[in-house]
């Protein structure tokens, strides 16, 4: 069948599934513009290509498929790189498709040219200029593999505007769909080998202070249910990163929740005085381990990963495995029964001291006084109450993300949505957007802060005019809180361009200019019906204005270059 | 020209590549984000035309070198690696250079090139030449030997490597 590169693509990506693109047409990619008006496929018209690329990522964070970005060339790939650095740090399965200028154009400084590929080169899993309208089907096909096996992360595809322009006889091709991808240098291994299995099952065996230490690939891997049966036949206790939250349930009780620098003391602490920590899809990340030379100093390691060069990367393990988190977990689980897991020592009184460090170093922070602003907290500890178990939170990047993944509880996996490794500002509201288009069914509130909020607020345009009634809780403090933070604590209250004013825009005009609900919460007491009044509008998104105490600080608190056995408690 | 003898520190990676655009680039990216110093490379199709084989030395510590092995294996286009030890790896390479040699020292400096089975490839009334194929450490002798005349230009490949046999 004779077709064109434009139609061969989109005809290409309704092949591989994809149900909703982000993006916004330009120059280069005006040809492929034209076939979409004719697929199925639900195209989201964003008002900046970082909201579409972060888009992306809330729709893969929530449903577990890769979410698909396209933009034009030069500005509007490099304004998609942020969302590509951070699906690369935090392995979110991405397929952006970026127009460039056409092939004979290339490398002349034409109008709106970049070297995408160039760019993005180290921050993409691969990426790909295709220069041959009769490769798009090909490619389209390896980068949705890429994409979405082993370690996960975001695939480029950068694609000259003559290959897929009708009138333009470059653009000529046979129709065709490969039966398979043929990528001789890309095997990801996904069982793990059996001797280091059971090496692995002796060492837990014989352990007295074990931790299973839960990251993002327990959620990447889908293996949050198997992380919960592994715990419950060992009884070992299990703290998720933030990137890991909701890989068990917070209220099993084996649950220690999060650890690292604003990690809970008990999370922390249990694995500073472990003699055996169970990494399963988390990577030692400094903000893990603070202080790494006095990071689990007595600790044995046994570190399960997909992407071998993960192991030893950091910290090296005494047993380490490259698979998948959840065929590993799974025949981990085989080996311990036979081995038999009711060899275990006594393990009673590491039990008693991590609870006595629960009873002792709880979650705390003070009401406010009549007449102050809302403690964030407690604005937290209503939203959380006040929505179903199930719902997606998004956040941003600070104070209100840290305080979120604290007193949160995830009880369900594939339900916090964050970004941790690139740690992007502004990430909340389009992230939020992407994971309610995937999750029509699920309520999604987005936890933002003022700072964050201005980076990317216009995309509740894009989310009123598409009827996407996401809801975001701004945590106004009028401060850039977390740098706040870091200046009252180490740079002796001298306070450097953290200001934002709490007026300034006037939060509650501005989402209501947006097409949504806007609401302003200034006293405890209103706190409750503004969020009643939110969850109950499903026609269009909704923003509540908390007003919070710029004095509150996000404790506990490791500080930086400090050892985890160093953790601030509070003031 | 930069003539140092070979040193210990060096590691030799061998990896085969596929033979497409972008390739080096993504290769000598991972060392260039890191810092690493590539001390040589060579690079060319192997028999097989759709293969590239790229040699590879760096000056690094043993830790590092791992993980820019493993951070290299996760490129796509990355066929397989193979890090040859120096005493375990047939090691070549080409030198060429242009030397003005004063006319009575003619026939002397045709004689050493003889010693070094180096070969005289051009020459004029005052100037030579010459290209020598043989182990970086022989070829490190020979530069040395072209300095003591008026060296006007030198270029060497940089390193080819196989694994030894046994």
């Amino acid at each position: 069948m004779k077709t064109n590169g434009g139609a061969a693509l989109i005809k290409s990506l309704e092949l591989e599934g994809v149900e909703v693109i982000f993006g916004l047409p330009g120059g280069a990619i005006l040809p492929v513009y034209d076939p979409i008006i004719d697929s199925p496929i639900r195209h989201i018209l964003v008002r900046h290509e970082q909201g579409a690329g972060h888009m992306a990522e809330g729709y893969a964070h929530a449903t577990g498929r890769p979410g698909v970005a396209m933009v034009t060339s030069g500005p509007a790939a490099t304004n998609i790189v942020t969302p590509l650095a951070d699906a690369y740090m935090d392995s979110v399965p991405l397929v952006v498709i970026t127009g460039q200028v056409g092939t004979a154009g290339i490398g002349t400084d034409a109008f709106q040219e970049v070297d995408t590929v160039g760019m993005t080169r180290s921050i993409t899993k691969h990426n790909e200029l295709v220069t041959r309208a009769e490769d798009i089907p090909r490619v389209i096909r390896e980068a949705f593999h890429i994409a979405t096996t082993g370690r996960p992360g975001p695939v480029l595809v950068d694609i000259p505007k003559d290959i897929v322009d009708p009138t333009n006889p470059n653009s000529a091709m046979d129709w065709y769909w490969p039966d398979s991808v043929d990528l001789p240098g890309y095997n990801p291994q996904m069982d793990g080998d059996p001797a280091l299995i059971e090496a692995a099952a002796r060492l837990i065996l014989a352990s007295e202070r074990p931790v299973l230490y839960a990251g993002g690939g327990i959620l990447k891997a889908r293996a949050a249910e198997a992380l919960t049966a592994l715990a419950e036949l060992l009884d070992i206790p299990v703290v998720t990163t933030l990137m890991g939250r909701g890989g068990i349930p917070d209220d099993h009780p084996l649950c220690l929740g999060m650890p690292g620098m604003h990690g809970n003391y008990t999370a922390v602490m249990s694995m500073q005085e472990s003699d055996l920590l169970i990494a399963l899809g988390s990577r030692f990340d400094d903000r893990v381990t603070g202080k790494l030379a006095e990071f689990a100093p007595h600790a044995k390691i046994i570190h399960v990963d997909i992407d071998p060069a993960e192991l030893g990367k950091v910290r090296r393990p005494d047993v380490g495995i490259t698979g998948d988190c959840r065929l590993v977990i799974e025949e981990l689980i085989n080996a311990l029964n036979i081995l038999g897991v009711d060899s275990q020592p006594d393990r009673s009184s590491w039990r008693s001291t991590l609870s006595g460090w629960q009873e002792k170093y709880p979650l705390k922070y003070a009401q406010s006084e009549t007449g102050e602003l809302l403690k964030p907290q407690f604005v937290l500890e209503q939203l959380r109450d006040n929505t179903p178990d199930d719902c997606i939170v998004a956040s941003g990047v600070g104070q209100h993300q840290m305080w979120t993944a604290q007193y949160w509880k995830f009880n369900h996996p594939y339900t916090w949505i964050n970004s941790g490794g690139l740690g992007t500002m502004g990430f909340a509201v389009p992230a939020a957007i992407g994971a309610k288009v995937g999750r029509p069914d699920r309520m999604v509130w987005a936890v933002d802060g003022d700072g964050c909020f201005q980076m990317t607020a216009q995309e509740l345009v894009t989310a009123a005019s598409e009827r996407i009634p996401v809801k975001i809780a701004i945590l106004n403090n009028a401060y850039l809180g977390m740098v706040r933070q870091w200046q009252e604590m180490f740079y002796e209250e001298r306070y450097s361009e953290v200001y934002l004013s709490p007026d300034l825009p006037d939060y509650k005009m501005w989402a209501e200019a947006m097409g949504c609900v806007g609401m302003r919460v200034e006293s405890p007491e209103d706190v409750l019906p503004a969020i009643q009044r939110a969850n109950e509008i499903d026609d269009r998104p909704v923003v509540i204005d908390f007003r919070t105490d710029a004095r509150e600080k996000v404790f506990p608190m490791v500080p930086a270059g400090k050892s985890n056995s160093d953790i601030v408690v509070g003031e | 020209m930069n003539t140092n003898p070979t040193e210990v520190r060096h590691h030799i990676l061998s990896v085969l590549v596929e033979n497409k655009p972008g390739v080096l680039a993504r290769v000598s990216g991972l060392f260039a984000r890191r810092a690493f110093n590539i001390y040589s490379l060579a690079v060319a199709p192997t028999n097989d035309p759709s293969v590239s084989r790229i040699s590879i030395v760096v000056d690094v510590e043993s830790a590092p070198l791992e993980q820019i092995t493993k951070q290299l294996d996760k490129l796509i286009n990355v066929l397989l690696i193979e890090e040859l030890a120096p005493s375990a790896a047939v090691q070549r390479e080409l030198l060429i250079a242009t030397v003005v040699v004063t006319t009575s020292g003619h026939q002397a400096f045709r004689d050493t090139l003889g010693t070094f089975s180096a070969k005289l490839l051009d020459e004029n009334a005052d100037s030579f030449i010459v290209s020598l194929e043989d182990t970086p450490e022989r070829l490190d002798v020979f530069a040395a030997f072209l300095g003591s005349h008026h060296l006007v230009a030198l270029e060497r490949t940089g390193r080819v490597a196989l694994p030894r046999l046994s």
